[in-house]
C-alpha cells in the first residue's frame, strides 16, 4: 500500500513551518510515544502543511514560541525529573497562554496535572497545567486495552489503545474528561482523559491511551491539527485511513470478544508446561 | 520468558546420579517419568515439565546438582540464548560442559538440562532475568556470573526493567560470586553489577541507550557521549557520580565497505588486541562474543582455542538459518525488542533485498505493541516490506508512517512469495518477534 498523496486544506494559510514538540524523549518515550509526533507531522504534510519535530532534551532550554506539544509517558524517576524541568511557571506555560496545544499521554499526563504520585506513592507538585491530582491507591495497575467513548462534542468514533498504569487520577473544576470507559480503567472512576478548561487561550489534553495513541486514533490526531489550526475538523482535507480503519477494527473486535491477545487464551496444556 | 522446546545439548543422554543423595535421586527419576509420559502423549519435548516435577519432590535439587561444578550464569534482556551457545563453543573443548542452551531458563528446564549431565561438567547456564537471584542463590561462591544488557521487552510489564537492576544489585551485594563479567556500556548493567566484589567489565560498543536515560543512582540524566570513530563511546550522569567504568576488555570496530564487512577487534586494556571472527553476522553478536572471551579468560581458557571455537557456531536455535519457504530462500532473524529489531534491521542483506515482518503480541512477547514506535523502520525504506503476524495491521500503520512500500501477508508461505515476486529475486530475510518466530520455526521444518 502507498503512502496518500498530498492534499492541501483549504483553510490553511501559514508562513512558517508549524512546529511540534517533542518533549524530554529520554526521559518519557517509554512507549513508543515519539510516534505520536510522527502521526502530528506526517499527516499536516500529507496536507500539504509544511512541519517539524523539535526534541527537547530534559537539560535544555524548551522554546515557549512552538505550537504543537507533545509528553510521553515514563516511569516514576524519569516522571518526577521531567516535572521538574517543566517548572509551574515555564516556557510550556506561557506557550499556552498564547495558543500552544498541549498532547500529554500517561506519566506525561499525570505530571501536568496539579500532583501526582511519586516513587513511594508520595504527593509530588506538578506542572499545574491541567486541573487534575493523580494518586497511587491500592488497586492493581491498569494494564490492557483501553476503550474510550469521546465526549459526543468532539465528533470522534471511538478510541482504542492500551493502557499501563498504577495512578487514579481526578479532575478538578477547571478540566471536563475526553470521555468515558468503555473497557479498561482509564482515570479511574468512569472517565477517561482530561482537557483543560482553565488556563489562557491553549488547550491541553492528557490521556491514557498510552504510546502512539494518535497512530490508533486517526480521528484524535486531526483535532489537534485542527485546533493548531484553528478550523473544525471537518475543514481538514480527508486522508484515506484505511489501514488505520483495519487496525481498529481489529482491536474493537479483540475487546469485544474479551480476547485481548488476539490470540487463543492458554490453554491448559500451555499452562501446564510453562508456554506462553 | 523464553520456555520452548528445551532439550539440552551438550548433556549426555546416559544418567550419572551416582553423586547425589536418595531424594534428589528419586526427584531426578519421578521427573524422568514425568518427562517421557509427556513426550509419549506428544505434549513437547518433555523435559520442563519433568523438571517442574523433580523440583516439586525436591526443592534443593538445582542445588545439589551444581554442587562441586564449576557453573557460569547469563542473564540479560537480549543476546541470552546466542551468548550461551558462544561460551558453550569456546569452553567445550577444555573440558565437559552442560547447557540449557535451548533457552529453556528458569528453574525447572536448568534442572532437566543438568539432571542427565556429567558430574564433572561445567555448567553453562542460561537464566532469566527474574530468576538470577534464585539459580545464583543455589550455584553458590564459585559462580560467574556474566550480565548482558537491560531493555525493555515485555512492554506492559517495562516498569521492571529497573526494579530487575535494583533485585540484582541487591543480589550481587549479598550473595558471593567468582566474578560478575559485565557490559560497561550499559548504566542498568553497571548499576546492578556495581555491588559485586569482583567485576570484570567489557566495553561492548552498544547503541542501544534509549532504555537507560534515567540514572538509577539518582533518578537523573544519563549524557551519552556520540559513537567514536572506533566504535567506543561512554556515558556519565549528569547529576552525580555515577559513570561509565574503565573496561578491562572492549570492542573496536573498523568500518567496511558495509555493514555486514565491518572488522571487531576484542582489545585488553594491556594493549594486546584479537580480531573477531564470527559466522553470526552483526554488531550485537560481536559484542556478545566479546562478553564470551572475556568470560572464556576469567574462568582459565585459552583465548586462541576459544576465539577460534567461535567462528563454529552458524545456527542459535534456528536464529540466522536459512529456510525455503515459497520458492524462495528465507533467512530468519528473531528480534523481541526495540533494541533487538535495531540489531536486526542492521543485519539485513543491502536494499532492494525484501523483507517479510512478523509481530505478534502473545503474553511471552507483551501484550502491548507500542514498541513497534520505537524501532527505526525508516531504514527499511527502499525495500519492500510485507507485514505478517497476529498484530500486522499495527505493523502495517507504523510502515506507513515510515513511508516504507509494504503490504500485509497472511500466512508465512504467502507474505514470502509476495515478497520475492515484487522484488524478483529468491533471497528474502525475515525477521520476526518472539512467538511468531517459534511459530514459522517448526512450519519451515516440517
Amino acid at each position: 500500500m502507498s503512502v496518500p498523496t498530498p492534499a492541501r486544506s483549504r483553510s490553511v494559510a501559514r508562513t512558517s513551518a508549524l512546529r511540534i514538540g517533542l518533549l524530554f524523549p529520554t526521559l518519557l518515550g517509554t512507549y513508543g510515544d515519539g510516534g505520536n509526533a510522527l502521526v502530528l507531522l506526517k499527516r499536516l504534510s500529507w496536507r500539504g502543511i509544511d512541519a517539524e519535530i523539535l526534541e527537547v532534551e530534559a537539560g535544555t532550554a524548551v522554546p515557549d514560541s512552538l505550537d504543537l506539544y507533545v509528553i510521553g509517558g515514563g516511569e516514576d524517576g524519569p516522571q518526577v525529573e521531567a516535572a521538574r524541568e517543566l517548572g509551574t511557571q515555564g516556557p510550556v506555560h506561557r506557550a499556552v497562554e498564547a495558543g500552544a496545544v498541549v498532547f500529554a499521554v500517561c506519566a506525561g499526563m499525570q505530571i501536568i496535572g496539579t500532583s501526582f504520585a511519586g516513587k513511594d506513592g508520595t504527593p509530588v507538585g506538578g506542572a499545574g497545567l491541567l486541573d487534575c491530582a493523580t494518586v497511587k491507591t491500592d488497586e492493581p495497575r491498569a494494564v490492557g486495552e483501553l476503550v474510550v467513548s469521546p465526549d459526543p462534542a468532539w465528533g470522534l468514533s471511538r478510541l482504542t489503545g492500551f493502557e499501563n498504569h498504577g495512578g487514579r487520577t481526578r479532575l478538578g473544576p477547571d478540566a471536563r474528561p475526553l470521555g468515558h470507559v468503555d473497557a479498561g480503567v482509564g482515570n479511574g472512576d468512569g472517565s477517561e482523559g482530561v482537557l483543560g478548561l482553565g488556563r489562557g487561550s491553549g488547550k491541553v489534553l492528557g490521556t491514557y491511551l498510552h504510546g502512539p495513541a494518535l497512530a490508533r486514533n486517526p480521528q484524535l490526531a486531526d483535532l489537534l491539527i485542527s485546533w493548531v489550526l484553528g478550523v473544525d475538523l471537518s475543514d481538514l482535507a480527508p486522508i484515506d485511513d484505511t489501514e488505520e480503519e483495519q487496525l481498529r477494527a481489529q482491536r474493537f473486535a479483540a475487546v469485544d470478544r474479551g480476547n485481548l491477545d488476539g490470540v487463543a487464551t492458554r490453554s491448559w496444556k500451555d499452562r501446564l508446561f510453562g508456554r506462553n | 520468558m523464553s520456555s520452548d522446546a528445551p532439550t539440552p545439548t551438550s548433556a549426555p543422554t546416559t544418567g550419572s546420579t551416582g553423586h547425589l543423595g536418595l531424594r534428589s535421586k528419586a526427584a531426578i527419576v519421578a521427573g524422568r517419568g514425568v518427562a517421557g509420559a509427556s513426550k509419549l502423549a506428544n505434549l513437547g519435548s518433555g523435559s520442563v515439565i519433568g523438571g517442574r516435577v523433580s523440583l516439586a519432590l525436591d526443592a534443593d535439587l538445582l542445588g545439589s546438582l551444581v554442587a562441586g561444578r564449576d557453573v557460569v550464569l547469563i542473564s540479560g534482556t537480549n543476546g541470552k540464548t546466542t551468548t550461551t551457545h558462544l561460551l558453550v563453543a569456546a569452553l567445550e573443548r577444555h573440558g565437559p560442559v552442560v547447557s540449557n542452551s535451548l533457552g529453556a531458563n528458569m528453574p525447572a528446564g536448568i534442572v532437566a538440562a543438568l539432571a542427565d549431565a556429567d558430574p564433572a561438567a561445567r555448567a553453562i547456564l542460561e537464566v532469566d532475568e527474574r530468576w538470577v537471584d534464585t539459580v545464583l542463590r543455589q550455584t553458590g561462591a564459585s559462580t560467574t556470573v556474566l550480565l548482558l544488557n537491560l531493555s525493555r521487552d515485555q512492554l506492559d510489564r517495562s516498569h521492571e526493567v529497573r526494579r530487575i537492576a535494583d533485585d540484582w544489585r541487591a543480589t550481587l551485594g549479598e550473595l558471593p560470586t567468582q566474578q560478575v563479567v559485565a557490559n560497561a556500556d550499559d548504566p542498568l548493567i553497571v548499576w546492578a553489577a556495581g555491588s559485586a566484589s569482583t567485576v570484570i567489565w567489557v566495553g561492548t560498543a552498544a547503541h542501544w541507550t534509549n532504555d537507560a536515560n534515567g540514572c538509577p543512582a539518582c533518578g537523573g540524566r544519563i549524557a551519552f557521549t556520540d559513537v567514536a570513530a572506533d566504535g567506543t563511546s561512554t556515558w556519565r550522569c549528569t547529576s552525580c557520580e555515577f559513570a561509565k567504568p574503565e573496561p578491562e576488555w572492549w570492542l573496536e570496530v573498523e568500518p567496511g565497505p558495509s555493514a555486514d564487512a565491518d572488522t571487531h577487534l576484542l582489545v585488553r586494556a594491556d594493549g594486546t588486541r584479537r580480531r573477531l571472527d564470527l559466522a553470526l553476522p552483526g554488531r550485537v553478536n560481536a559484542a556478545n562474543a566479546a562478553m564470551v572471551l572475556a568470560a572464556a579468560d576469567a574462568v582459565g581458557a585459552d583465548l586462541d582455542r576459544a576465539s577460534r571455537a567461535l567462528a563454529t557456531v552458524t545456527d542459535v536455535a534456528g536464529r540466522y538459518r536459512t529456510a525455503s519457504v515459497g520458492g524462495a530462500q528465507l533467512r530468519m532473524l528473531l528480534a523481541k525488542n526495540p533494541a533487538g529489531w535495531q540489531e536486526a534491521i542492521a543485519m539485513l542483506a543491502p536494499a532492494p533485498q525484501p523483507v517479510v515482518a512478523s509481530i505478534n503480541a502473545r503474553i511471552a512477547d507483551g501484550r502491548d505493541p507500542s514498541w513497534l514506535w520505537d524501532v527505526p523502520f525508516e531504514h527499511l525504506r527502499g525495500r519492500f516490506v510485507v507485514a505478517l503476524g497476529e498484530r500486522r495491521h499495527d505493523l502495517a500503520v507504523r510502515l506507513r508512517y515510515a513511508e516504507v512500500d509494504h503490504a500485509v501477508g497472511e500466512s508465512l508461505e504467502a507474505a514470502v512469495r509476495l515478497a520475492a515476486t515484487h522484488a524478483e529475486t529468491s533471497a528474502v530475510d525475515l525477521i520476526a518477534n518472539y512467538t511468531a518466530f517459534q511459530d514459522y520455526r517448526i512450519e519451515v521444518d516440517r
